[in-house]
């Protein structure tokens, strides 16, 4: 009943492995910076803009953190079709990843402005800043600070998350995990092998994020003081 | 022989010694204050005597045992001598009375009856018997420091440790605070305190402890340690004081 | 082609979400028994004990949960089981679940102020008694918001057991939507099931939270 593991295969399918990696990051790329972007908006309009827009963002959010990540992914890329609604399935799942990350990091965010001191908010009006330009010069950066390492966090699980897009067939890492297994049968190795590609991944963009946080936020530190 | 016997104690954090060899006897009914300024070592040196830090070199003796930093000499020594906090400590999540019954039925396994009973003496003899059950967060910071001395008194400890008892307490309530350890100095507790309260110290002290940069600089009667301070630390820490 | 009417969909992703209901909570159970094994070796005397639960917690908090669930499913059969979706499904979701509830009940331990050791300690407890007496009873009680609030991942990780095959409302969703050809209908509706059983948990953690903070005066 021994089992005997075989990775010969991987000098064979080693460079589907390699562009499934690369798919995965550009993923994660796309998927990270609109979905910070999106998140920014939203803990805007919740925490300053209109109150209507505030009730929108909010069912938004709601509506994704309450919902599995695949159902999303697969509202967008079978369910929108039928409603005349038509894209292929990379531009889905960056979609979704947008999506996805955008309420995540909107509640993240939120908390970082909530956060922030009245008087802050009161010293930006008292110098005839409008409140869009309080927001920007003077909340927002603080505020991105107190929550980065939450939001990198959040991006990583996004990135591990992703590992579902192989369903509409994007070819991402874990795409390239079961390409491999259906020609090879040496299903356990490939996905050990991707599972631990996605560990390095996940420690590498953790750093990654961490210190890119570092870097912005120690740059703005230095020139204010 | 000496109830607390602190023989060439040293204790560093790191490359940085705090403790630079303390030696120091404390008899049996002494009131002491340690004295000094911040960071001169005195809080370090009374949590080393409650085994909360653990020391480098040197040796402490409570009631002729010596202190081995393992959990059941520790535990022996800890019913010996109790400890009063800056931050009082109580346990959030049980009434005043059941700060102070606690440690009596778990650490001393007496029944609930009975500890309930030292309970309400305890809490008697700080003037909160009517806070039996109130939370701690339904007490002002004097009542909380007060349960806190009751809690300790509760284990009949032959010694207490007051670590800054009243430097978190708003001004106004120091004085009820002041007057519980007053009255256990009067009935001859064994008290080692570290205080900023030098009116106090005077007053109730029989010892002074002055600490500087981690070593025993004068040791004394404090009203000859007030009136002529041998060296220039302590004189200018009296000035400083006054 | 058949016709599906509305509510026979409906009533066949509701049969299924039974399913999704018994795998969340047999998952949190399980995961929660094992979370509470452990946090003890995590927050205990053992050194080589709490390593091994470190590298444990980021093993599976750093890989996706699709590919625990594909190791299960190929990686129990290794052993010469013939693994049933449902097994896999259950296995992998308890160890993840356990994984990370573990971590949240340790924020919840090294939250207690470093105070309440030492008052404890001072009193003559060892470490045992400050624990039963002091430090869990507290962390008992912060740690219930966030222990709720993760129940709704371990309710939308459930779906991710669709992939191997298990049938649950995310995989009886996709068979009616091929069968159907309404996927528009069929995955709003799917996602409207989750949002039900979803949004109660999560805001009940948010509620309790809320109340926590107004309660901790100090």
């Amino acid at each position: 009943m021994s089992y005997h593991f075989n990775f010969d295969w991987v000098a064979t399918y080693w460079p589907v492995f390699l562009s499934g990696i690369w798919m995965t990051i550009q993923l994660i790329l796309v998927g990270g910076i609109c979905g910070i972007a999106l998140g920014i908006f939203c803990a805007w309009a919740r925490t300053q803009g209109p109150r209507w827009l505030g009730w929108i963002v909010a069912i938004y959010v709601e509506l994704i953190r309450n919902t599995p990540f695949l159902i999303q992914l697969f509202f967008i890329f079978f369910g929108l079709p039928a409603i005349g609604v038509h894209m292929n399935e990379v531009a889905a799942a960056m979609l979704a990843m947008v999506i996805n990350l955008g309420a995540y990091s909107a509640e993240i965010i939120r908390a970082g402005i909530e956060a922030t001191p009245k008087g802050q908010f009161e010293a930006g009006a008292s110098l005839a800043m409008s409140p869009i330009q309080t927001f920007r010069h003077v909340v927002l950066v603080p505020a991105l600070q107190k929550i980065w390492p939450a939001l990198a966090s959040q991006v990583v699980i996004v990135m591990l998350g992703s590992s579902v897009v192989s369903q509409i067939a994007v070819q991402d890492l874990t795409y390239a995990a079961n390409f491999t297994q259906s020609r090879t049968f040496r299903a356990f190795e490939a996905y050990f092998a991707s599972t631990l590609i996605y560990l390095g991944l996940a420690i590498v963009l953790r750093f990654a994020l961490l210190r890119f946080g570092d870097m912005i936020f120690a740059t703005r530190r230095r020139a204010t003081r | 022989m000496s109830l607390i016997a602190i023989d060439a104690l040293r204790k560093s954090y790191g490359s940085n010694e705090v403790l630079k060899g303390i030696d120091l006897k404390i008899e049996k009914g002494e009131v002491i204050a340690l004295i000094g300024k911040s960071g001169s070592g005195k809080s370090t040196l009374l949590r080393c005597i409650n085994g909360l830090e653990t020391i480098n070199e040197g040796a402490i003796t409570v009631g002729g045992q010596q202190l081995v930093n393992d959990e059941l000499h520790l535990r022996n020594l800890r019913q010996k001598v109790g400890m009063i906090f800056q931050q009082f400590n109580l346990f959030p999540h049980k009434t005043a009375g059941q700060n102070v019954m606690l440690a009596q039925q778990v650490v001393k396994k007496k029944p609930k009856a009975e500890a309930e009973a030292m309970a309400r003496r305890m809490m008697e003899r700080v003037g909160l018997a009517d806070k039996f059950d109130s939370y701690p967060d339904q007490l002002s910071g004097g009542q909380q420091q007060r349960v806190a001395i009751a809690r300790a008194l509760a284990m009949e400890p032959t010694a207490l440790l007051c670590d800054e008892v009243t430097s978190a307490l708003d001004p106004e309530l120091v004085a009820e605070v002041l007057q519980v350890v007053r009255d256990l100095a009067k009935e001859g507790m064994t008290l080692v305190m570290v205080t900023h309260e030098m009116a106090f110290a005077r007053d109730v002290c029989s010892r002074l402890v002055f600490m500087h940069q981690g070593r025993i600089h004068e040791v004394g009667r404090p009203e000859e340690v007030f009136a002529n301070p041998k060296t220039p630390e302590l004189r200018s820490f009296i000035g400083m004081a006054h | 082609m058949t016709q599906f009417t509305l509510s026979a969909i409906v009533m066949a992703l509701i049969h299924a979400t039974g399913w999704t209901v018994v795998l969340s909570l047999v998952s949190f159970a399980g995961g929660g028994l094992l979370g509470l094994v452990l946090l003890f070796a995590r927050i205990g005397k053992s050194r080589w004990l709490q390593i091994l639960v470190k590298g444990y917690t980021e093993l599976f908090q750093g890989t996706p949960l699709l590919m625990q669930l594909f190791l299960a499913f190929f990686g129990l059969g290794l052993f010469g089981i013939d693994v049933a979706p449902w097994v896999a499904a259950t296995v992998a979701l308890i160890l993840w679940t356990a994984a990370f509830l573990a971590e949240i009940w340790r924020g919840c331990v090294t939250a207690i102020p470093k105070g309440q050791w030492e008052a404890s300690a001072s009193l003559g407890m060892t470490y045992f008694e400050q624990m039963r007496h002091v430090v869990l009873p507290q962390a008992l009680k912060i740690s219930i918001p966030p222990t709720v609030g993760f129940s709704v991942q371990v309710v939308k990780g459930t779906a991710l057991t669709s992939i191997i095959g298990f049938v649950e409302v995310t995989k009886a969703g996709t068979i009616l939507a091929n069968a159907t050809f309404q996927p528009f209908t069929v995955y709003g509706l799917v996602a409207l099931i989750y949002f039900c059983l979803c949004f109660p948990l999560s805001y009940s953690a948010k509620v309790l939270e809320r109340k926590m903070n107004v309660a901790h005066r100090h």
